[in-house]
């Protein structure tokens, strides 16, 4: 026997039309495959207003799969759709009656063929402010929650997780460390090779040290870490406890005795605020470096680079920096564990709540770092 | 309109194999058409990977695999996607798709596979899910149902294209008796009246009886096949002593279901 599936498709023929009635013969096999070719003409035949008795004639069906079970529960339930009208099917054997017996078309309600009626505007703002209040509802007490986590462990280290905070060392801080250094790397060439053009035409060149250190130590250094972080590390932290929470293991913790704020965000959030400073190190470094490339090329030796540094920016500009990237980094995975606990059944979730760690990621740096401008200012440093 | 003398899986020399680590070594067995088969066997003994071996997700080590005719191993592209659709899969864990409702799950072979409209596939996506006792239950996601509300839409879903062989791994785990029931009586009238050919993973000694036309059993320790019949001669009959404790375990329980 040649492959099962290699048969023809089968036939529809119309007979005995008159203005009201018809009978629709079928032959050959109902099959998945071609059974597209006779269902919709039959159903248009079927479905036309003028007809009130249709007659399906299916002695000559030899093969009928679930799908042509369909089709021909599709012309039946034409008599549901109208009430005029009265359908008959003659023929079928006994096999596919059988087949056909499964379904009760009576209370058969078949599916709307589109799914989704669009909500109206009004409605949708209202839904849009109410889940946006919610949400910092439930950050609130996540802050909350996460301190008090926070409070707890550090009174009592051993129940921190050390194992889990190395790992998260690792990846977030020395994995990271090529992608910040080239990043700032690049960022200290650019702004001393931008800056020396205007700089030039005051003979101020000597300038673009200064430029580059206080611009780095104290504002960029912290922020493109943070920013780097928040894209690596805070976007994986919030995938990897989403993926715990859709595959219920974070409910697992909790009937352990658990608490999983405690098990799953403190190592990470720790981990960050150890990381972050460090990587800001690495950071500031390198946009020197990079200012430095710029500096020599102009024909300065590099002493003078460093004096003039030496000369711009204290020591405070530095600590300063460095305490603003601690804080960044409890924000970025402060946040990224909020969003994987926020996770919600399925899928697609893992995605939204890793993008939305993301971004609340970057919008919470930023304006913390406003408040850190405002800050500095008033005590002066 | 059974007909059992033909031949859908064969399996030669088959090996089995993750990397370095054999599961299964040179077993041979061949599928007829319309039969129940059976695959039994302790629990990391190779039952899955057999089967993603025989629907093609893995290349095996050796040996050879013809399936509806066409040899699996070797097949083209073109040729591959001819198999795919011909048959079904349910996999062990349900595998539905989580951003999308239990209709669009099961229409969504449909959409790829046919030329039929929406009107037509809605109807059958929604008959199918009816057969399993989930027609009211078409816009609900996965993860808004039970454990065993997924398994039965993931068989549905299997069963969207009408395929001629349906792969199903552990398919009446996690459901109660009476649907579990429901579904063997499903299986035995598709098996006879359409003729599609079941490869079943199962532990259930009871839907076992009920259903199988034939098992065959994998073994950790031999990594190979240590029986092969139906069940009610492997239960009576058997040289071996893991085939006759698996056997005979069940037996206090279901007495019933092996006389009739
Ligand atoms: N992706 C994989 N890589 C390596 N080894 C695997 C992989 N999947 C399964 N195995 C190994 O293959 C063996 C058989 O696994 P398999 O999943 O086939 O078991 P099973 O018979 O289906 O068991 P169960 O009844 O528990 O589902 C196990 O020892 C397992 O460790
Ligand atoms: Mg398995």
């Amino acid at each position: 026997m040649p492959s099962f599936r290699n048969s023809p498709p089968p036939s529809l023929e119309f007979v005995d039309e008159t203005t009201d009635s018809i009978t629709l013969v079928f032959k050959g096999e109902l099959r998945t495959e071609s059974v597209s070719k006779v269902w919709g003409k039959a159903r248009k035949k079927a479905s036309s207003r003028l007809i009130s008795t249709v007659i399906i004639d299916v002695h000559n069906i030899n093969y009928c799969d679930g799908t042509g079970i369909a089709m021909l529960a599709d012309l039946l339930l034409e008599a549901q759709r109208r009430t005029n009208v009265d359908i008959t099917l003659e023929g079928l054997k006994e096999d596919f009656q059988q087949l056909l017996d499964q379904f009760d078309l009576k209370h058969f309600k078949p599916e709307p063929d589109s799914n989704a009626k669009p909500i109206p505007v009004t409605e949708e703002v209202g839904l849009t402010a109410s889940q946006f209040l919610q949400d910092l509802k439930e950050l609130i007490s996540f802050v909350g929650e996460a301190f008090y986590s926070l409070w707890i462990a550090l009174k009592h280290p051993s129940t921190i997780r050390w194992k889990d905070m190395l790992l998260t060392i690792e990846r977030a801080g020395v994995n990271a460390l090529p992608i910040v250094c080239l990043i700032c790397f690049l960022m200290g060439l650019i702004m001393a090779f931008q800056s020396a053009i205007p700089l030039k035409q005051f003979a101020a060149e000597l300038f673009i040290a200064d430029l580059v250190s206080v611009a780095m130590l104290r504002e960029l250094g912290p922020l493109m870490t943070a920013i780097l972080l928040a894209g690596r590390s805070g976007s994986a932290f919030a995938a990897e406890i989403g993926t715990m929470k859709v595959n219920e293991e974070v409910n697992a913790l909790q009937t352990m005795g658990i608490d999983p704020v405690r098990f799953l965000t403190i190592p990470r959030i720790i981990a960050s605020i150890i990381v972050t400073p460090l990587l800001t190190l690495f950071a500031n470094f390198m946009g020197l470096v990079g200012g430095w490339v710029v500096y020599i090329s102009l024909g300065f030796p590099t002493i003078v680079y460093i004096n003039q540094i030496k000369s711009a920016v204290t020591l405070t500009d530095l600590w300063g920096g460095l305490f603003k990237a601690g804080v960044f980094g409890l924000l970025v995975a402060g946040i990224g564990c909020f969003r994987g606990m926020q996770t919600s059944m399925g899928a697609s979730a893992v995605g939204q709540s890793t993008t939305r760690a993301v971004v609340s990621g970057i919008v919470l740096i930023v304006m913390a770092d406003g408040l850190f401008s405002v800050i500095y200012y008033i005590l002066g440093l | 309109m059974t007909i059992k003398n033909d031949i859908v899986i064969q399996a030669n020399a088959l090996t089995c194999a993750y990397g370095t680590s054999v599961i299964l070594d040179n077993i041979n067995f061949e599928v007829r058409r319309g039969e129940v088969f059976i695959i039994l066997g302790g629990s990391g003994c190779g039952k899955s990977t057999l089967l993603k071996h025989l629907i093609g997700l893995y290349q095996p080590a050796g040996g050879s695999i013809k399936i509806i005719d066409q040899d699996l191993v070797h097949a083209n592209q073109q040729e591959h996607r001819r198999i795919l659709k011909n048959i079904g899969v349910m996999y062990q864990s349900g595998a539905l798709f989580g951003s999308m409702s239990l209709l669009e799950n099961v229409r969504l072979p449909l959409e790829e596979h046919t030329a039929l409209d929406i009107h037509a596939m809605n109807l059958i996506a929604h008959m199918k899910l009816s057969l399993v006792g989930l027609g009211n239950f078409t816009k609900h996601y996965p993860s808004e149902v039970s454990g065993g509300m997924q398994k039965r839409a993931a068989i549905a879903r299997a069963m969207a294209l009408d395929p001629e062989v349906l792969f199903l791994d552990e398919p009446s785990a996690g459901l109660d008796p009476i649907t579990s029931s429901e579904l063997d009586a499903l299986i035995r009238r598709l098996a006879e009246s359409l003729g599609i050919t079941f490869v079943i993973v199962s532990h259930e000694l009871a839907s076992i009886f009920a259903i199988a036309d034939r098992v065959i059993m994998l073994d950790a320790e031999t990594k190979g096949i240590i029986a092969d019949g139906p069940p009610v001669t492997l239960q009576q009959s058997h040289s071996n002593a893991t085939v006759r404790e698996f056997f005979n375990r069940g037996k206090h329980n279901n007495i019933t279901q092996v006389e009739d």
